[in-house]
């Protein structure tokens, strides 16, 4: 770890006068502590956002949730009216990490946490995303964990989140706050797909807060399913993911949504396949068609060629679920 | 009578407990001194070649830093491979840290940063530059050269080739293993204490004070009195301590060229750039007549080793003796790469050839259409093949039948996919278990003081498995005491010389020698009793025990203060396996039944329930003794299912050295686990009639799984762990 220089601000103008490409936000700090200590990340100085005001869940006037950015993955978890309104995303959080971890995580930070990819973890072999242009060793080697959707030449790492899984499959929105001012930006559009530049895993500015996230107005609280599939039962990162949601009029299926996790370098949808879904029988029939259609293009790598069948069978068996969730 | 009630076979609580639970046991990192430095390992990032240049320059600049240590600047060492050596040493060259500028294997230490503190001799770490030039590596077992193993493995006996060629059912197959690091929860660590004069007070992290005395003795031709090293407590050790690590003389070179106290401990990271649970290939070949009795057994092993050592360890041996058989090969070889050398661990060899023989057998039965039991009972040996001696006890009859019962296999349907819930196959599988009753030379010492108090004495350690504990029960019960008068001390090398603790032997050999110790004390005690009391002259000596300071003889007591000298009574003792073991085979048997849960579309194994039947002799403590059964039975699973350190061949180097990425299971992934001891009565294995139980928990316990997951889909994968890949695959 390198040494660095600490800062708690009390407001968000003080901490984003404090911004610099060498300083870091620092909430729970969960995953930025571990960077530090890899040395993997050597900011020159942390920012401590936890004395600002951005802990609290509040309801929309559109009838959605805006949740602060430091409100605890615990905490978001278990709030009553994520637990009734979005199940989906409750079941997501619970999937990731360990009571510990989800005590001290925040919402905003659960966005920004870096891949597991094997090489980006080890700071004595080269790695696109930690040093542009020095090679991606996982293309031709340790790549059973990695991407099979929207991987690039210079990176196939994936975004290790769950909670986005759900997020996305929400068409949750980020508040973010800059020295120019504010701006909302649709989850879909948060996190990048690595192209040519994987050091950026999002969108956001390095004087950028994210302040809230916004949930619209809950449509699928009868009918979802977070699906993990891990190497062990809990704290492991997912191989495969699923955030399925299902909109019903009887067995007919009114508005679909799928987000797959453990796929790409960002949680992926496909909104195609989610219209193919309007209006056709909530079956397996439907369900395998939307899961053949959303990995139509999948690619796999040497030794992750297992995950497409396995995110066809999940995606099937989490639909299902969904459909079959608050049916007595 | 004035009995106490022995508290031998009672599930006494552990006496370290409180010190643990309160943090007042200090662990080998945790010793507090003044002025203490830091050390922190830089580490090679290729798999070999050669050092041309390390620049130290912008770490020393860092106000704090005081040295980095290198192959160019550290103190004088020993010159001679013997002088490396230590108790429990791999054939060849061991391993000399900062001697040279070579480069062995990937994460070899190459320089140690010296710092007035962890953070900054971790960062200065980060600054230090190395230049190499890089030789062409091979770290991939598959594709190296193997050569025959320098074990001694039983000659061949019978002709397995004729049996096998002329055997009606036969099996063929081969199994793959994966290298699995001990990763205990205590890192490795020393904290070297320099008293005034050089005397180094050394607290390290090991199996064996002794061992890593002796071994600085040689290293650094530093004369034993000024060496003394402890390890009061261990946070887990499974084998890693078993020789010396790397961290011990490199922190005594940072303590001898500063002349101050230093501290090294390793990171997670680095806990994964020494010792190891090999790669092996094994290929079984079983045969056997239509009656299922074995005719021919052929066990062929690989592994893998370092370049300057050849690890060996009893993989194939095994299959020689657990079953009764006229016709057997065993084959061993050895594959040198650019890696460290592997090490001991839990169960070494067993934990591995018995995945092979036992999930060799459990396909034999399936050839046979005979039950799992019932074959392995049909092939039951009363004695030791390998040898040709009887089994001083084998309870193992027993073991398949109590846990049969108590798992429920008489309801078995031996067809494969025949139980299915939901989206879940439900597999039964079952394997036996062997491991050797080894007994070492060890010496106690046992001193009784005027006020009643016992301490009993042994260089043995702790490393978690309750040998404090054990201790004191088997004293209390020789000097017939109370457990709460007597106090057990281990892990310093100062104290009577101990065989490293591992291989199941503490309790037989430090065991019997705390009993024959207290022995000889308790007979000096009644002597002197006598003499000064004629009346005791007639007293039966069982009706005799000592108690709040006061010999209580009857209805009468005696102070101790009055019998013993001032300087109170002693009696130290070496103790050496009895002549009676010459004669028998001595082993500690299992069987383990195992349910598990496979999601076919997911790839997922889950584990149901698993029973665990142990035969182990006399069991001195249940409730430590199922401790470990449990922890063995965990580790199996593990081995079965989760773990697996990955090897990036193209860089030479373990890529998921985390325990992020390095799975071992979780609380969510066990369910019940039913331990249970068979009774086993062993007169000949040595005074306690105890075998130890540190390793036999684990062994068996994969094939179990795997053969579970056999029968749950019907479909055999013998590459190991059985990941959700490779069930889908």
């Amino acid at each position: 770890m390198t040494p660095f220089q600490y800062s708690k601000p009390t407001s968000i103008d003080a901490a984003l006068a404090l911004t610099g490409p060498q300083a870091r936000f620092i909430a729970g700090g969960t995953n930025l502590l571990d960077l530090m200590k890899e040395n993997l990340d050597q900011p020159e100085h942390l920012i401590d956002i936890t004395g600002l005001p951005l802990d609290q869940v509040s309801q929309t006037e559109a009838g959605g949730l805006l949740i602060g950015a430091l409100v605890s993955n615990a905490d978001l978890a278990w709030h009553p009216l994520v637990e009734q309104s979005y199940p989906l995303l409750s079941q997501a959080i619970l999937a990731g990490a360990s009571p510990q971890l989800r005590n001290m995580a925040s919402t905003g930070g659960n966005l920004l946490q870096r891949t597991r990819c094997y090489y980006f973890y080890d700071a004595s072999t080269p790695c696109n995303k930690r040093e542009p242009g020095s090679g991606c060793p996982a293309r031709d080697g340790l790549n059973r964990i990695h991407a099979i959707l929207g991987a690039s030449g210079s990176c196939v790492a994936v975004h290790p989140s769950d909670m986005c899984v759900a997020l996305a499959a929400l068409e949750a929105r980020v508040h973010v706050q800059g020295k120019a001012g504010v701006r909302q930006i649709d989850f879909a559009d948060f996190h990048r797909l690595p192209g040519d530049s994987p050091q950026r895993d999002n969108q956001l500015a390095y004087d950028e807060l994210i302040t809230a996230i916004e949930l619209p107005a809950p449509q699928f609280s009868q009918h979802s399913h977070y699906l993990k599939v891990r190497d062990r039962e809990s704290y492991a990162f997912a191989l495969i993911s699923v955030a399925a949601a299902l909109e019903l009029d009887g067995d007919n299926i009114v508005s679909a949504r799928l987000a797959l996790g453990g796929v790409a370098h960002k949680p992926w949808r496909n909104p195609a396949v989610e219209q193919m879904l309007q209006g056709r029988a909530a079956s397996s029939e439907s369900f395998a068609a939307a899961a053949d259609m959303l990995l139509a293009d999948a690619k796999p790598l040497a030794h992750n060629a297992f995950k497409i069948k396995l995110a066809h069978a999940a995606i099937v068996r989490a639909f299902t679920e969904a459909a079959a969730t608050g049916v007595a | 009578m004035n009995t106490l009630k022995p508290v031998s076979g009672q599930p006494m609580d552990r006496v370290d407990g409180p010190a643990k639970v309160t943090g007042q046991a200090r662990y080998a990192a945790e010793y507090p001194t003044t002025d203490l430095l830091h050390g922190s390992v830089v580490s090679s990032t290729i798999a070999r070649g050669r050092v041309r240049h390390i620049d130290c320059e912008a770490a020393l600049r860092l106000p704090g830093v005081v040295a980095v240590l290198h192959h160019q600047n550290r103190p004088k060492l020993a010159g001679e491979d013997e002088q490396y050596e230590d108790a429990d040493s791999a054939d060849g060259s061991p391993f000399r840290p900062l001697y040279n500028d070579r480069v062995l294997y990937s994460g070899q230490p190459l320089a140690l940063v010296v710092a007035d503190n962890l953070e900054l001799a971790r960062h200065a770490g980060t600054l230090v530059r190395i230049e190499y030039e890089t030789d062409a590596h091979q770290t991939d077992l598959l594709a190296g050269q193997a050569h025959p193993a320098p074990a001694e493995l039983p000659k061949p006996r019978g002709d397995f080739q004729q049996a096998y060629d002329a055997a009606k059912i036969r099996v063929d197959a081969t199994y793959s293993t994966p290298i699995e690091h001990h990763n205990p929860m205590e890192p490795h660590a020393s904290t070297v204490i320099y008293h005034p004069g050089g005397n180094l007070e050394v607290h390290d992290k090991t199996q064996g004070t002794q061992n890593c005395r002796d071994y600085l003795h040689s290293v650094f031709g530093l004369p034993k009195e000024k060496l003394r090293v402890f390890a009061a407590y261990v946070g887990g050790a499974f084998g890693s301590g078993l020789r010396p690590q790397y961290q011990l003389p490199l922190a005594v070179m940072a303590a001898l060229q500063l002349q101050r106290s230093v501290r090294v401990t390793l990171t997670r990271q680095q806990m994964f750039t020494f010792g190891y649970r090999p790669r092996t290939v094994q290929q079984l070949r079983l045969a056997a007549d239509a009656q299922g009795k074995l005719q021919a057994i052929h066990h062929a092993a690989t592994g893998q080793t370092s370049r300057f050592e050849d690890f060996t360890e009893h993989v194939v041996e095994w299959s020689g003796m657990l079953y009764q058989c006229d016709n057997v090969a065993l084959d061993y070889r050895l594959v040198p790469l650019d890696v460290y050398t592997p090490l001991d661990m839990r169960a070494p060899g067993a934990a591995l050839g018995l995945i092979g023989l036992e999930c060799a057998m459990d396909e034999l039965a399936v050839e046979l259409g005979m039950d799992p039991v019932e074959l392995r009972r049909h092939n039951f040996a009363e004695s030791n093949g390998n040898e040709g001696k009887p089994y001083s006890s084998k309870a193992l009859l027993d073991c398949y039948s109590q846990g049969a019962e108590r798992f429920g296999w008489a309801a078995r349907n031996p067809q494969p996919r025949s139980m299915r819930e939901g989206h879940e196959l439900i597999g039964w599988g079952m394997a036996g278990g062997v491991w050797e009753a080894m007994q070492m030379k060890a010496s106690a010492r046992a001193r009784l003081d005027a006020h009643g108090q016992l301490v009993v004495s042994s260089a043995t350690t702790d490393i978690g498995t309750g040998t404090y504990t054990v201790m004191t029960q088997i004293a209390a019960d020789a000097m017939g005491m109370a457990p709460g008068e007597v106090t057990f001390l281990l892990g310093d090398s100062a104290l009577p010389t101990a065989p490293l603790q591992g291989g199941s032997f503490t309790v037989s050999s430090v065991g019997s020698a705390v009993r024959q110790a207290c022995e000889v004390l308790r007979g000096k005690l009644l002597m002197a009793a006598r003499s000064c009391y004629p009346e005791l002259a007639g007293h039966p000596a069982e009706d005799m025990v000592i108690s709040e300071g006061e010999l209580h003889a009857g209805r009468r007591r005696y102070p101790l203060g009055e019998i013993l000298p001032r300087s109170g009574l002693e009696a130290k003792v070496v103790c050496e396996p009895d002549a009676r073991r010459d004669g028998y085979a001595t082993a500690t048997h299992s069987a383990v039944f195992v349910e598990v849960r496979v999601d076919e579309e997911l790839g997922t194994v889950r584990l149901g329930r698993v029973v665990s039947a142990i035969a182990a002799g006399r069991v001195i403590n249940p409730k430590m003794a199922r401790s470990q059964i449990l922890g063995g039975v965990v580790w199996g699973v593990s081995m079965a299912l989760h773990e697996e350190t990955l090897i990036d061949h193209e860089l030479g180097r373990y890529m998921n050295h985390n325990l992020a990425e390095y799975h071992i299971p979780v609380q969510a992934d066990f369910a019940d686990i039913d331990v249970l001891f068979v009774d086993e009565p062993d007169e000949i294995v040595n005074a306690l009639g105890s075998k130890g139980v540190g390793e036999i928990g684990i062994v068996g316990v994969p094939a179990a799984v795997a053969n579970a997951v056999y029968h749950a889909t019907g479909k055999r994968m013998r590459e190991f762990p059985l990941t959700i890949d490779r069930v889908l695959g």
